[in-house]
């Protein structure tokens, strides 16, 4: 580990904190009511939206009414999605002719872009016409908005009191996409053209190498994917190898843009919330949690990859430096590489810039452990911010009854209905990784998909499930994720981890809402200040740890002791 | 008396008395012989699975406990006897930590059914004599309907719960409250109430029957304390939820544990999954979290208080804003001179001389005061007036002065118009400056005046009581509101407010102005407690999230409280507050320390349990425990022996002082949840090393 490397998340985490005031600032005025320097431009648009779909904005809905039209709304998305993938080899904009796509793939990818994962079991320029990369590039719109509607319908519970209704989907929706989607994707897309990636609807070029090899260079409006890919935290990247490919990370300055594009909206959620409830000590605090697991999660990665394999040392093999850059990007390095990554699970965008498969065993079970706790270190579009909100709950109700009074979290009294919902919230997702993944380590048809048997393919299954259940869609490889078997499961991981998961801190957040409001007083739980923070971060930590200890001793932590020891998997 | 006696009236049976009749009180031993070999009894009565299903997590532990017992028995049949130890052994912890959790569980209900028993031996059969159509008759008492009328004499047994409708007597309710001191009850007023059971001892009352067959105060005393403890209280329900879920969470933790060590070539037995489900699960908490609620209830019982609901104890513990009455709780119930200010050309000790002429025969408090104060602060004894010829005017409503003429000297004292127009001057401004001066600061003025010429005020101070002020103020850092409630003007409840260190007052109370306070308050999201006794507290009380119902108060009180203060003891809801706040750190502090224990509990067993496919997993062993076998044997009795360790601590509860959310926690966070993580690393180790040393198990690595 050198100081550079080290002092990196950091400096990153310094320039997130600046951005999380500068979005949230934003998009409580785009929210909330306030004014934008846009507004003039946009809410004739907007007007006009409300008026051709036959919209009141103005109408307050209950939390169920609120879900029901978000889940239509996905429901139109999946099926526009299903039908386009399956019907491409006969529709137009196929310049490449590029073939009739199997139904599990097209399940899974339908599911995938639907639920804002983008686990991609195919190759992006191999597989998709440009209509179906088009349609794609919708659901890296639809998907993160769906997020942020979610968020903001939950905070909205924490900010009101004694009231039945939490907003309207539809405004949300709307100001979602054409004051933050559009605008910063458009913006995005400039910085990234002027960076160097291409952006054009030519066929892909076939040209004869140096070395007399044919090569196809595959091109397209990868620009702009990638900019929406990046801000939504989609992570469904034009091309196979996402940043690792030079059109898509074409120099490290575009890759730091695509970092920072990425942690845009996740990180302004939270002081977008700090806005709602009137107290932006909760948001430090909450901010401060993410931030502490983040560089603690990027130094522990940083570390175990800097130092390398221990199996070299061991077998008397000498190297000019012991780095672990199999897998790794030359032109970034060991420190900006496992930053993007571990930011990858983290924030929960699941482009890669590295093969996660090379890494060493510590290294990938940081990116298992930032999925496995939730996708709660800040976490794509609101989502993550929510599932740090139920932690939060989880925490006030387990230690919050020490100070002598029921928990109460931001004045909202924490009862069973609250509990109930949390726990269910834990549940789901918990329950699904381990149950898949026991499942396909002794089903015939999971252990044919898994090409490195051993503690190592008990991560490669793992990191499939958790990813899926995340919806963060980066992939550790080493796993033959197109089988029927891994895109039907984790088609279902995907969805039962988005919507079985979220809706429930819905309900909590409806029930939230009904709550009267608690003044504070000195006996209230702080929820602020460094305890809390210390509270929160052991919280998630240790609930993590208790649920996935034993399957993380058979897979990474095996896999690690035994490199120590010498042997491979 | 009225009516005629129509029959010669047996006089009622005496319920036997003796200390064994009391209601056990506080600094009883928790632990007594009888106690623990009933609880041990009970304990095993509660293995059935039909009870123990209402505790998910104990409920985890028995199915376990049935199936380790299952491969122990199958194990002894087959002769495996080096597999049998093992087994056998996790069979055995697994069933006492279930046993320890019923004992838990039996010891706080035993500790309620002692209390209930000994009310039980007052509910004696006794007759009552009944005013009839006819004259008096006597029926048993439990004959008796609601709305007669009976007659009781004293040592007679009052026969059920009533109102006295006539006469006044002293009647003793230890039976009821354990306090032999008799009380006053009389018809009106707010000391109307009387208790079935109880004994009059002088005098004769008439009273009307307020409670109907089997609703008598005592009836359902015995009947709250022995069910209520099976009701669960909202928070209990959420948590019990919350470690029904973890347990379920570590279910699936552990089942599917299976299909990945087969996968990992390094498969493990039914009775080690087993062992690894029981560690993980909140059982600390789960099977103390029913003895903490229980002993709570019996906590308040030994303040002789009586919650008629889980949920007010509970909600005890959340009241932000406590309403306290000013005279009795905050102020001693009268005023007290404290200073003489004399007139300009009057000497003070002259008129500390006159004042106290004027309340020698006064045997007021107040009157009291005057000849006290003149005695300390101007040296003038008592005097009598033997020789003197006094003749002593009473004070009156009509003309609210007193005083005395002697010799021909006519000396009053009183308020201070009538005594200024029994003078028949006009106050100079310098008096009038001194008596608004005392009225602003919560005093009250007295004029005193001899020969119809005033000579000075007599400062009349409510005298804070004792303490008090600390204690409010403890009640702030623990940030609670507290609200004094006067019948004084706004003027001189602001003075007395200040100086008592009250958050907020309600001055010129009236039921009306005190029920809106209660509901602007709960309004605004705050949790109300208050004390009240009389009829117009009532709808006060009513309203109130904690509402204390003096125990000598109206039957409307009683009825509008969720709780009854045997004792009448109005400062009792500050400790009724810290009663059920100790009730909910001490299940916070027990579900930390319960969760932060499995990380400890992981560090033994993972390693156990792979060690051999896996060599390298040897360094999360960092206990060094001495085998796979020893590990998993040490966490599951470190498991077990936890919660009889911590039964003292559930029944009585983690210590309460009132101070800032902040330090609490800081507190409670460092030992129970720091503790938790890192006592049972200490503790496993001891009994590994207990273990290898008896060669309980296989020592081989």
């Amino acid at each position: 580990m050198n100081w550079q490397g080290a002092l990196q998340p950091f400096v990153l985490i310094a320039v997130v904190a600046l951005l999380a005031w500068a979005m949230g600032s934003y998009m409580f005025r785009v929210f909330e009511g306030g004014k934008t320097f846009v507004d003039r431009a946009l809410v004739p648009l907007e007007r006009g939206v409300y008026r051709l779909c036959g919209i009141d904005p103005e109408v307050e809905m209950r939390w169920t009414t609120y879900v029901f039209a978000l889940l239509a709304v996905n429901v139109v998305g999946f099926v526009v999605l299903f039908v386009l993938l399956s019907l491409q080899s006969v529709l137009p904009l196929n310049p490449a002719h590029l073939p009739h796509i199997p139904f599990w793939t097209t399940w899974n990818t339908a599911v995938s872009f639907m639920t804002n994962t983008n686990w991609q079991v195919y190759g992006g320029e191999s597989t998709m016409s440009y209509l179906s990369q088009a349609w794609l590039v919708v659901q890296q719109f639809l998907s993160p908005i769906t997020g942020i509607c979610l968020f903001l319908v939950v905070a909205r519970g924490f900010s009101r009191h004694s009231t039945q209704t939490l907003g309207n989907f539809w405004r949300d929706f709307v100001r979602a996409l054409i004051w933050v989607a559009i605008p910063l994707a458009v913006i995005g897309t400039i910085v990234l053209v002027a960076l160097g990636s291409p952006q054009n609807l030519h066929a892909y070029t076939h040209v004869t190498t140096l070395q007399h090899a044919h090569q196809t260079i595959a091109q397209g409006p990868i620009a702009s994917m990638t900019s929406i890919m990046q801000l939504g935290d989609n992570g469904g990247g034009f091309m196979n190898m996402n940043a690792a490919h030079p059109f898509e990370a074409p120099n490290a300055l575009s890759l730091l843009f695509q970092l920072v594009l990425g942690f845009a909206i996740p990180a302004g959620c939270i002081y977008l919330f700090g806005k709602m409830i009137k107290d932006l000590r909760q948001s430090r605090a909450i901010f401060a949690a993410m931030a502490i697991m983040f560089v603690a999660g990027a130094l522990v990665m940083y570390h175990f990859e800097y130092a390398g394999n221990a199996v070299l040392p061991i077998h008397h093999v000498v190297l000019a430096a012991h780095k672990n850059m199999v897998g790794k990007e030359t032109r970034f390095g060991v420190g900006t590489t496992t930053l993007f990554d571990n930011s990858t699970t983290a924030v929960s965008w699941g482009s890669v810039a590295a093969s996660n498969d090379s890494m060493t065993p510590i290294g990938g079970m940081v990116n298992l452990f930032n999925m496995l706790t939730g996708e709660v270190i800040f976490g794509s579009w609101g989502v993550g911010m929510i599932g740090m909100l139920a932690f939060a709950v989880l925490a006030v109700f387990l230690a919050g009854l020490m100070v002598g009074r029921t928990p109460e979290y931001l004045g909202k009294k924490i009862e069973s209905y609250e509990v109930k919902m949390a726990v269910l919230a834990m549940v789901v997702p918990s329950f699904v990784i381990l149950i898949l993944a026991a499942l396909s380590v002794v089903l015939k048809s999971g252990l044919s998909g898994i090409f490195n048997p051993g503690p190592h393919g008990l991560s490669e299954v793992l990191y499939a499930f958790a990813s899926g259940v995340g919806n963060n869609g980066s992939a550790f490889g080493g796993l033959s994720s197109a089988s029927p078997w891994y895109s039907a499961t984790v088609g279902i991981a995907m969805l039962l981890g988005r919507f079985p998961m979220y809706i429930p801190l819905v309900a909590m957040a409806g029930s939230l809402g009904r709550k009267q409001r608690i003044p504070a007083s000195a006996g209230t739980f702080p929820t602020h200040g460094p305890m809390f923070v210390g509270l929160l971060t052991g919280t998630v930590l240790i609930v993590g740890a208790l649920i996935f200890f034993p399957v993380l001793a058979l897979g990474p932590l095996a896999e690690h002791f035994a490199m120590n020891a010498g042997k491979l998997f | 008396m009225p009516g005629t006696v129509t029959a010669e009236a047996p006089a009622p049976q005496t319920p036997p008395q003796g200390a064994s009749a009391r209601p056990p009180r506080a600094g009883q031993s928790m632990w007594t012989r009888d106690q623990v070999a009933q609880a041990v009894r009970v304990s095993l009565k509660k293995l059935d699975p039909r009870w123990m299903v209402r505790n998910p997590v104990m409920f985890a532990v028995e199915v376990g406990s049935v199936l380790t017992t299952g491969d122990a028995i199958r194990y002894l049949a087959e002769g495996r006897y080096s597999e049998l130890a093992f087994v056998g052994q996790i069979s055995i912890w697994l069933w006492l930590t279930v046993l320890f959790a019923n004992f838990a569980e039996a010891m706080a209900e035993g500790r309620g059914q002692a209390h209930a028993e000994a009310l039980r031996r007052t509910r004696v059969e006794t007759t009552a004599r009944r005013e009839g159509p006819s004259g008096i008759e006597v029926v048993p008492a439990t004959a008796l309907q609601r709305g007669d009328v009976v007659v009781v004499d004293a040592g007679e047994l009052i026969p059920s719960d009533g109102e006295v409708i006539e006469g006044i007597a002293s009647v003793d309710e230890s039976a009821i409250t354990g306090e032999s001191a008799p009380v006053i009850r009389e018809s009106g007023g707010d000391r109307s109430a009387v208790t079935g059971g109880t004994k009059v001892i002088s005098d004769s009352l008439r009273i009307q029957i307020t409670a109907g067959q089997g609703e008598t105060f005592l009836d359902r005393m015995i009947e709250l304390i022995e069910t209520s403890q099976r009701r669960k209280t909202p928070n209990e329900i959420a948590l019990a939820l919350l470690l029904a879920g973890l347990t379920l969470i570590f279910l699936v933790v552990v089942v599917t544990l299976a299909p990945f060590s087969a996968y990992s070539h390094s498969p493990v037995s039914v009775t080690v999954l087993i062992a690894l489900l029981v560690a993980l699960a909140p059982t600390t908490i789960g099977g103390l979290l029913s003895a903490i609620g229980i002993s709570g209830m019996n906590r308040l019982l030994e303040h002789n208080v009586l919650a008629l609901s889980g949920r007010a104890v509970e909600a005890a513990g959340d009241v932000n804003v406590i309403m306290l009455d000013k005279t009795g709780t905050l102020t001693l119930g009268n005023r007290q001179a404290t200073e003489l200010v004399p007139v300009e050309g009057v000497d003070e000790r002259h008129l500390a001389e006159v004042a106290q002429l004027s309340s020698l025969a006064d045997e007021t408090p107040e009157g009291r005061s005057i000849v006290v104060l003149a005695k300390e602060r101007y040296g003038l004894r008592e005097r009598s007036f033997g020789e003197h010829e006094a003749t002593f005017v009473p004070f009156s409503a009509q003309t609210r002065m007193s005083g005395v003429d002697l010799d021909g000297r006519e000396i009053r004292k009183g308020a201070v118009d009538s005594v200024a127009a029994w003078a028949g001057s006009e106050l100079s401004l310098e008096i009038r400056a001194k008596v608004d001066e005392i009225s602003r600061s919560g005093g009250t003025p007295l004029l005193v005046a001899e020969d119809r010429r005033v000579l000075g005020v007599i400062h009349l101070k409510d005298v804070v009581k004792e303490g008090i002020k600390e204690r409010l103020q403890s009640l702030r850092t623990a940030g609670l509101r507290t609200v004094m409630i006067t019948g004084d003007n706004p003027v001189t409840a602001a003075a007395i407010a200040h100086e008592v260190g009250v958050d907020d007052f309600l001055a010129e109370a009236t039921p009306e102005r005190k029920m809106e306070y209660v509901k602007s308050m709960k309004a605004e999201g705050f949790m109300v407690g208050m004390v009240g006794d009389g009829t117009n507290d009532a709808p006060a009380l009513a309203n109130a999230d904690v509402a204390v119902a003096m125990n000598t108060g109206t039957m409307a009180a009683r009825e509008a409280g969720n709780m009854i203060d045997l004792d009448s003891n109005p400062t009792k809801l500050i400790e009724i507050v810290e009663v059920g706040k100790q009730i909910l750190i001490t299940r916070g502090a027990l579900t930390t320390f319960s969760v932060t224990n499995d990380v400890a509990k992981y560090f033994a067993i993972i390693p156990a349990m792979f060690v051999v496919a896996f060599p390298g997993l040897a360094a999360l062993n960092v206990m060094r425990l001495t085998s796979p076998d020893t590990a998993i044997l040490s966490a599951i009795i470190f498991n077990a022996v936890i919660i009889p360790v911590l039964i003292p601590l559930a029944l009585r509860g983690v210590r309460y002082k009132a101070q800032s959310a902040l330090s609490l926690l800081r507190k409670n966070l460092l030992i129970y949840g720091l503790g938790g993580l890192l006592l049972p690393f200490a503790g496993i180790k001891l009994i590994d090393m207990l273990v290898t040393a008896l060669h309980l198990v296989s020592t081989a690595h």
